[in-house]
């Protein structure tokens, strides 16, 4: 184990900034993407239910 | 022989796809998660401080794995754009567009933790390495697949032309590795490098195997995920995709 | 054969008719290039330093500015389609138009640079080196220049696109063509520089006009 407490864990021997600066920025870029592709498949979805809709009810 | 044919063209409609891919991504993203938590643990906790750089070396764990990934990928997008090419498929198409962000993401964050390294490392933000320079042009090529696939309107010659573009592209890439690792060495550019520096312990090595294993997985389950937002837009006056479950509420 | 040759007179022709065009590419690489002392100083030896990598700089963007025009006018009258339709194979006729907006957007510039070269006090010698790498750089221009025009043919914001697509694909050639005369200044050897920058030309020359036309086709579709 490297760490003796989780003030040091977070201070990274002075590197905190560049090191949780690298890893935040990753995991958020991951987090931003994954919501972006999860509402571009949700608006294409409701989207298509709507195109849909409408194609029935013209029909009905 | 041409059993084997038959089954991977079967795959390759966009109908049979578009739930294979539903299948798949969870199972992708689930790996994606447990090689990161590994990985995390191996670079956080087992890999030791680094007796020249401190602790400041452990941006590499997701430096050199999101720089090859920004590479790996943008071989894919090339790989699918000849399949695209030579059997005219348009599912290849469809999966070159839904990689490019991913890859264009992977080359930011290397570009992003390079510049963090370099600040306590080499006293910049910005050092003209090769490996930085050559990953910052792979950006600009992502972000040339990207804004031309964006200008075109009608999908089937957006697929054709990034098809083009991206090949041109992988053609170049070695070209332009070796022209600026010729042009560094001449102008004596920063000896250090983000690679070389540390003695490569084993466990160093694992670490960012598998740091590189999870973000493959996650490329594959994001690619995957939008793939099928794709595949929707582009199918959605056929009949399969009227037919699906989640259409009919 | 006689296609090529018909084609590139007949570019030839339509350039000398639009001569205006050729002349704003050659003043904006005069342009460019004399702003850089008057951006940085008129310090001669910093000049000179800065030189070789100005000039080919200069000489990207202006070999640029004539791309998005390559295939634009016989696209918009229709020739472009005659021309894909016509038994001659299209990427003899996309070679010829390459080989013609070369030699009235690049060849120009290689005349000019060494002119422009003495602005930055660069010797003799050094300024027919830079003669010589523009000669093989600037045909490597044209060839990629050819494949991106194809691509961003109609689009809209097709000019800004081009050079998206174009100029990381120049850099290369850039390395190499600066390198020389950089290289020849310091007192080494440029035939390494000189010979990679023709390994680039003969590939362009042998797969650009393939990949320009099979962008040229998917335009067309």
């Amino acid at each position: 184990m490297n760490w003796g407490s989780a003030s040091e864990f977070f201070a990274m021997g002075g590197y905190g900034l560049y090191v949780w600066g690298s890893f935040g920025v990753t995991a958020a870029a991951l987090l931003i993407e994954t919501l972006l592709a999860r509402k571009r498949v949700a608006d294409t979805r409701r989207a298509l239910r709507r195109e849909l809709a409408a194609d029935r009810n013209d029909q009905d | 022989m041409s059993q084997r044919f038959i089954n991977w063209f079967k795959f390759a409609s966009p109908a049979s796809f578009y739930p294979l891919a539903g299948k798949a991504w969870p199972w992708f993203a689930a790996l994606a998660t447990a090689f990161c938590a590994a990985g995390l643990w191996i670079s956080f906790f087992v890999a030791p401080t680094d007796f020249q750089q401190g602790e400041g070396y452990r941006i590499i764990f997701i430096h050199v794995p999101a720089s090859w990934m920004s590479m790996f990928i943008y071989c894919v997008m090339a790989f699918w754009a000849a399949i695209g090419i030579t059997f005219n498929t348009r599912l290849s198409g469809m999966m070159s567009s839904a990689l490019a962000p991913t890859g264009a993401l992977f080359a930011f964050i290397s570009l992003w933790t390079g510049a963090l390294w370099g600040k306590p490392m080499w006293g910049a933000w910005w050092v003209w390495d090769a490996r930085l320079t050559s990953e910052l042009i792979l950006f600009f090529l992502y972000i040339g697949y990207i804004a031309l696939t964006a200008a075109i309107d009608d999908p089937r010659r957006a697929d054709k032309a990034g098809a083009i573009v991206a090949l041109v592209g992988v053609v170049n890439v070695p070209i332009i590795y070796f022209s600026v690792k010729w042009w560094n060495t001449l102008h004596q550019g920063a000896s250090v490098s983000l690679t070389k520096a540390p003695t490569m312990a084993t466990t160093m090595l694992w670490g960012m195997l598998l740091m590189a294993l999870a973000f493959w997985m996650y490329s594959i389950a994001i690619a995957l995920y939008r793939v099928r937002a794709i595949i929707l837009e582009r199918e959605r006056h056929t009949t399969w995709v009227a037919e699906l479950p989640e259409m009919q509420r | 054969m006689s296609a090529f040759f018909a084609i590139v007179r007949r570019d030839l022709l339509l350039a000398a008719r639009r001569k205006s065009e050729v002349f704003t590419a050659l003043f904006f690489f005069m342009i460019v290039v004399s702003l850089f002392p008057l951006g940085i100083g008129p310090e001669t030896a910093l000049l000179r330093r800065i030189a070789p990598g100005v000039l080919w700089v200069a000489a990207l963007l202006a070999a640029m500015l004539s791309l998005n025009r390559l295939f634009a006018a016989d696209h918009a009258d229709g020739t472009l389609e005659q021309m894909a339709l016509s038994p001659t194979p299209l990427a003899l006729l996309v070679a010829g138009k390459t080989l013609a907006h070369w030699l009235t957007a690049g060849l120009p510039l290689v005349l000019l640079a060494p002119v422009l070269g003495i602005q930055f006090d660069l010797s003799a010698r050094s300024l027919g080196i830079l003669m010589l790498s523009l000669l093989l750089g600037t045909p490597i221009l044209s060839l990629i220049g050819a494949i991106g025009a194809a691509l961003t043919l109609g689009l809209r914001g097709g000019g800004v696109l081009l050079s998206l697509l174009v100029l990381p694909l120049y850099i290369p050639a850039l390395i190499f063509g600066a390198g020389a005369v950089e290289a020849d200044m310091a007192g080494l050897g440029v035939g390494g520089h000189l010979s990679l920058l023709g390994a680039l030309l003969a590939l362009g020359v042998f797969f650009a006009p393939w990949a320009a036309t099979a962008a040229l086709r998917i335009a067309l579709e």
